[in-house]
């Protein structure tokens, strides 16, 4: 794509002899089919969990129906998947509501989004228009490591220190609950913590995009730097900046062991924040614990909500990617 | 008449008060900006106390820890099983994605027309970049354990180690490739070389430095990553990987629980022994994770001046 756009196009295929020319082209080909894996890749994950989340709510894959000619009844209807409010797929009265491990992950990441989008706007803000060099130098790094650190280290950070260290005496002292190992506080703080370095450094790229005629103008005008920072620089950033958001939102939706961890295994709907309760990911880890069969209901329900999951962070993605897309091309 | 301007200036009730917004603007997005750098500190610190109270107190040997298997009874537990483990999914995975990889980032940056189809490649990318990297563990559950009929085996993590990696390889070779200069593809294609011949005698060499950095940072991401290798069903193992009779041949065949999966198992445990031992994995695993790190930097600082 980059380069020989001045070359002619005899010298752009390669001038060499017939064999050559074959040689070339058999090589072209085979650099092709490496990039189509990843295309192939996102058809296999569609293919794999909508075929087995059919046999959820159906009583076969799609696909067993279509080729073996399987029965396909239906067996959980789509009202009671989404209005439902107990979900316990697997109990001996089941019950397939999904609600119940859609508001643990609405409300993990709800309050992650509390903690993330206003420190990691605030560093961003910092680090682009305040830091010195040398301060910038230093606290960028040690954002990148935040962000590097493996999500079951948050989750033991966590176990081991958030929920008994931190919040249980607050829990005890301030509001008389005795807390058990599991809290959904402890689970918003954890992947709020560990989606700031999202939230910052796209934030700042963003904000450095900005051209500093902007700054100039508006100093000229007499703004202070608080003004130039939250007037001019926020605002013509601001598509980038969203889409850090988006991107922290699509993470946390998608965490897995850190809220397996510290918001643990309760499917219930709660406002308490010192409750325990059950993320869709967190549910997908204890189905895949108790080494569950092919066929069975657990089985089943794991690609039911991997789909739901999928479609959820994908959409995410999609919307982060337009909002990328359009501030990449103000300036 | 200009003295009394100025007096009024300086006593300006408003401008003081810009002054002060100021001041306070800069303190709280001052101390916003610690909240991450206090987190990681509290985060480390409290590793570093668990693991200095598992030693010290729960008397566990690290050398005992690094050369033993796993085991249910928590005195006897050790971390050797999920070390080589780890050890031999970070050699599959590298295996498996590098080469395609770099391929298709090769044919993404030197061949491909920009046509609709390229773009759509590109935007899959991006898109397959910000999937949950359970949704792979469910992927390679599907399709290879129960599918092709695999069972819960290295290989298998494996792979789904290696489709959850792909897109950021790619995208740090498409970069390194960038980099490299058309004037060096120009001089090549004068001396008459052909295409294929230009990029894997010039611009392959050129760019490998920061091909190798992008995929060292890859799999230091990847030796972290627990939730596909529990959904393929890496959970408790109490031998170190390598069938009977085929030994190391034998290991991506073998039932396997890597570092941070063991890690888990751990951490999810009551007892508080577990909980020490779960520090002291996750110091051999930010040990490991922190050299492949300084690994990949010490080769982007060594190359970046070339070319």
């Amino acid at each position: 794509m980059s380069t020989g756009q001045d070359l002619g196009p005899e010298i752009r295929k390669g001038s060499g002899t017939q064999a050559d020319q074959i040689e070339n082209r058999r090589i072209r080909r085979l650099l092709f089919g490496c990039a189509a894996i990843t295309v192939l890749t996102t058809l296999a994950i569609f293919f794999v969990l909508l075929d087995n989340a059919t046999s959820y709510f159906w009583s076969a894959r799609f696909s067993e129906a279509l080729f073996l000619g399987e029965p396909f009844e239906r067996e959980v209807t789509f009202t009671e998947f989404f209005t439902g409010t107990r979900w316990a797929p697997d109990h001996a009265t089941p019950s397939h509501g999904i609600l119940p491990i859609v508001f643990g992950t609405v409300a993990i990441t709800v309050g992650a989004a509390f903690v993330s989008i206003p420190i990691g706007t605030a560093t961003a803000i910092y680090t682009s228009e305040y830091a010195s060099p040398r301060v910038r130098r230093k606290l960028k790094p040690t954002l990148e490591i935040l962000a590097g650190i493996p999500t079951i280290v948050y989750g033991y950070f966590a176990i081991a220190f958030i929920n008994p260290v931190l919040l249980a005496p607050v829990a005890e002292w301030g509001f008389g609950i005795n807390i058990g190992r599991y809290s959904m506080l402890a689970g918003m703080l954890v992947v709020g913590i560990m989606t700031i370095p999202m939230v910052s450094s796209i934030s700042e790229d963003a904000m450095q995009a900005v051209p500093d005629e902007l700054r100039n103008g508006a100093y000229a005008l007499g703004a202070t730097k608080y003004d130039v920072s939250t007037n001019v620089v926020l605002p013509a950033s601001i598509s980038g900046v969203f889409a850090s958001y988006i991107l922290a939102v699509s993470r946390a939706i998608g965490e897995t062991m850190a809220v397996t961890l510290a918001a643990g295994f309760n499917a219930n709907i709660t406002a308490n924040p010192f409750d325990e309760i059950m993320t869709m990911t967190a549910y997908m880890v204890s189905m895949a614990r108790g080494t569950s069969a092919v066929g069975t209901v657990e089985y089943q329900s794991l690609f039911a909500v991997g789909l739901l999951l999928f479609v959820m962070t994908l959409s995410m993605n999609l919307l982060n990617d337009h909002l990328k897309r359009r501030f990449q091309e103000e300036y | 008449m200009s003295t009394d301007v100025r007096s009024e200036l300086f006593d300006d009730i408003d401008l003081r008060w810009e002054h002060l917004k100021n001041r306070l603007f800069l303190g709280s997005i001052f101390v916003a900006s610690m909240f991450g750098v206090v987190a990681l500190a509290l985060l480390l610190f409290d590793v570093a106390t668990d693991f200095y109270v598992g030693i010290t107190e729960f008397d566990i040997g690290l050398v005992d820890f690094l050369t033993r298997d796993g085991s249910r009874r928590p005195e006897l537990a050790g971390f050797k099983g999920a070390i080589v483990a780890s050890v031999f999914l970070m050699l599959l995975t590298a295996f498996l994605s590098f080469f395609i990889g770099v391929g298709s980032a090769i044919y993404l940056e030197e061949y491909a027309p920009d046509t609709r189809l390229t773009r759509l490649i590109e935007a899959n990318l991006a898109n397959l970049a910000g999937v949950p990297s359970i949704v792979y563990g469910l992927l390679a559950l599907a399709a290879l354990r129960n599918g092709v009929g695999l069972g819960p085996i290295l290989l298998v993590g494996a792979i789904a180690l290696a489709l959850l990696v792909m897109p950021i390889i790619i995208v740090s070779s498409q970069e390194a490739i960038r980099a490299v200069p058309d004037g060096v593809r120009d001089g090549s294609y004068a001396t008459g070389a052909t295409k294929w011949q230009t990029i894997r005698r010039v611009v392959l060499p050129a760019a490998l430095p920061g091909i190798f950095t992008g995929t060292i940072l890859a799999l230091a991401r990847a030796i972290g990553e627990t939730a596909p290798l529990l959904m393929v069903g890496a959970l408790f193992v109490n031998r170190t990987p390598g069938a009977p009779g085929l030994g190391v041949v034998g290991a991506p065949l073998s039932r396997f629980s890597g570092m941070p999966t063991q890690i888990y198992a751990w951490a999810a445990e009551p007892s508080q022994h577990f909980i020490h031992l779960a520090a002291v994995g996750i110091v051999v695993l930010l040990a490991i994770m922190l050299s492949m790190n300084a690994v990949a930097v010490s080769l982007r600082n060594r190359y970046e001046t070339e070319v």
